[in-house]
């Protein structure tokens, strides 16, 4: 399944966030999604995944979803969004249960996104016995279960300490290598951007427009043999996005 | 840096406290003494015996009224009417918080009312309960559940609205029913708010119900305080007191326990 942005504008009441954004989204690609902050990237990816209408233009889903998905749009939160009340098998559970799949299936899908994510020891802890990367595992865990077919991903890696924060960033690379899953990425971070994206989209500040798409054409896994060229793509990226930040700053500033 | 013995020093501490711990045996300390002081106070004659009789006397009076066997009646009419009372109140309460919380419709109309009736004396009310609903149990089990409704609708609601809503919407985002999404996101959020609301409720129900017995009822705590005063028997009257004073413990306790289990997920 393709996602197709067209032409989507939005507005908070007199305040344009969104202006003319045209985006395909392949199957099988992760689509990055860079700009300075308050450009609309969040409102963006909540309007990818139905949360919110857009005023204007729409997002299409381009061919079948698959049969075997029980949430085609998956979110992964900036914030983990766990329920404190429920251990990590009671929040993935939390998901299935309106599916009216067998208890025993639930066991076993439970087992195996526990498992893919490295969480096999931690079954029955309760989310504030986890630390932050933890969490976001098990946020990753319960969108695995659902076996989504989009993966929106806002800023999944932020709220977290840097060498979690790579740790992570291997992981979803080796699953994206198994999986070959499609997904909006929104990030701040131009290193997450250059290791993830087969595309990476530029926003400009507020009204978010897209400024440039570059393409990334190398293979995720041997990214981290070129260290040179992600560099090269991360200046380049850089370059377009520097007066837009710095323009957002002194807007904030101004008032 | 310099080391110099005489200017280094250690940190001092600073942080810590605001983090009570369970102390059970001070609350029974603080009332051991209380009683043992009160009770030399009056077999040394510092407090009259005409002012405020001795815990002994009163305990004295206790087992009277249990030796007699009305203790069971007084007892089981008070805490019948109390269960039934606060437990449909508060179940009344919690639907009623839940609807203001959810729908704007129950909001805009509801909240006013609540605010017009929750600060009236539900027992200035009791007259018209007794036309409505009877002289007997129905009046005061009805003057209890209204007692009880308010806090605990306001207590649901406030804690619904203090939900962090970004969970909602990761519901949302992973399809789950409107249903689902208050049974298993909105209401166990909003427990420890409710939780609380049912500790006021609780004790706002003993009140009324002592009032309510006051007014008219054969048996019950109150009823038998309300004799006990127009006997001027200061011992049974303090025997009543002391009895609801346990019924005030016991719920707080239970109340407790059921916070500890049902929100052990608290860190
Ligand atoms: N519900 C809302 N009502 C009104 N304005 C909103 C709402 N949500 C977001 N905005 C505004 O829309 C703009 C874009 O917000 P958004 O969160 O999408 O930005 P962002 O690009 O994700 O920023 P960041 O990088 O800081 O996360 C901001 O100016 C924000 O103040
Ligand atoms: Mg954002």
């Amino acid at each position: 399944m393709d996602l197709n942005i067209q032409s989507l504008g939005h507005y908070y009441s007199d305040l344009e966030i969104l202006r003319n954004i045209n985006l395909d989204v392949p199957a099988g690609q992760i689509v990055a999604v860079i700009g300075p902050s308050g450009c609309g990237k969040s409102t963006l990816l909540r309007m990818i995944g139905g949360l919110e209408q857009p005023t204007s233009g729409a997002v299409l889903q381009v061919g079948e979803t698959p049969n075997d998905s029980l949430n085609p749009l998956t979110y992964i939160f900036q914030d983990f969004a766990l329920l404190p009340w429920r251990s990590v098998a009671g929040n993935i559970s939390l998901v299935l249960e309106d599916h009216k799949l067998g208890s025993a299936e639930v066991d076993e899908i439970i087992e195996n996104v526990l498992s893919r994510t490295k969480l096999g020891d931690f079954r029955d802890a309760f989310p504030h016995q986890l630390s932050g990367g933890m969490k976001q595992r098990v946020a990753i865990a319960r969108a695995l279960a659902v076996r989504p077919a989009v993966l929106l991903m806002d800023e999944p890696l932020s709220a977290l300490d840097s060498q979690t924060h790579d740790l992570l960033m291997d992981d979803l690379i080796d699953l994206w290598m198994r999986e070959k899953f499609t997904s909006v990425y929104v990030t701040h971070n131009l290193s997450e951007a250059v290791h993830l994206g087969h595309k990476v989209v530029v926003m400009s500040r507020r009204p978010g427009m897209i400024t440039e798409v570059v393409d990334i054409d190398l293979a995720l896994d041997t990214r981290k043999d070129h260290p040179e060229l992600l560099i090269e793509y991360q200046q380049h990226l850089w370059n377009i996005m520097r007066d837009e930040v710095r323009a957002a700053e002194l807007e904030l500033v101004d008032g | 840096m310099d080391k110099t013995p005489g200017t280094s020093r250690p940190v001092r501490f600073r942080g810590g406290g605001f983090a009570p711990r369970p102390l059970g045996l001070v609350g029974a300390l603080v009332f051991i003494t209380i009683i043992i002081l009160w009770e030399l106070g009056s077999r040394t004659g510092v407090i009259s015996a005409l002012v405020l009789p001795a815990p002994s006397e009163a305990y004295v009076a206790f087992e009277e009224l249990v030796r007699s066997g009305l203790l069971w009646k007084h007892l089981s009419a008070s805490l019948q009417r109390l269960i039934i009372g606060w437990s449909s109140g508060a179940l009344l309460g919690v639907l009623v918080g839940v609807a203001i919380a959810l729908f704007s419709f129950a909001r805009a109309g509801l909240v006013p009312l609540v605010s017009a009736i929750f600060p009236v004396p539900k027992i200035a009310l009791l007259p018209l309960f007794i036309i409505w609903f009877g002289i007997g149990e129905g009046a005061k089990v009805a003057t209890i559940l209204f007692g009880t409704f308010f806090p605990t609708v306001i207590a649901t609601y406030s804690g619904i609205d203090n939900l962090d809503r970004s969970l909602v919407r990761m519901g949302q985002s992973f399809g789950l029913s409107w249903f689902s999404i208050v049974r298993k996101i909105i209401l166990p959020g909003a427990l420890p708010a409710i939780l609380s609301g049912f500790r006021i409720s609780a004790a706002v129900a003993i009140i009324l119900l002592v009032a309510a017995e006051m007014i008219g009822a054969e048996f019950g705590v109150g009823a038998y305080i309300l004799m006990a005063g127009s006997l001027m028997a200061t011992d049974q009257l303090i025997a009543g007191v002391a009895m609801l004073s346990c019924m005030g413990l016991t719920v707080a306790w239970l109340i407790s326990r059921a916070e500890k289990y049902l929100l052990r997920w608290r860190r």
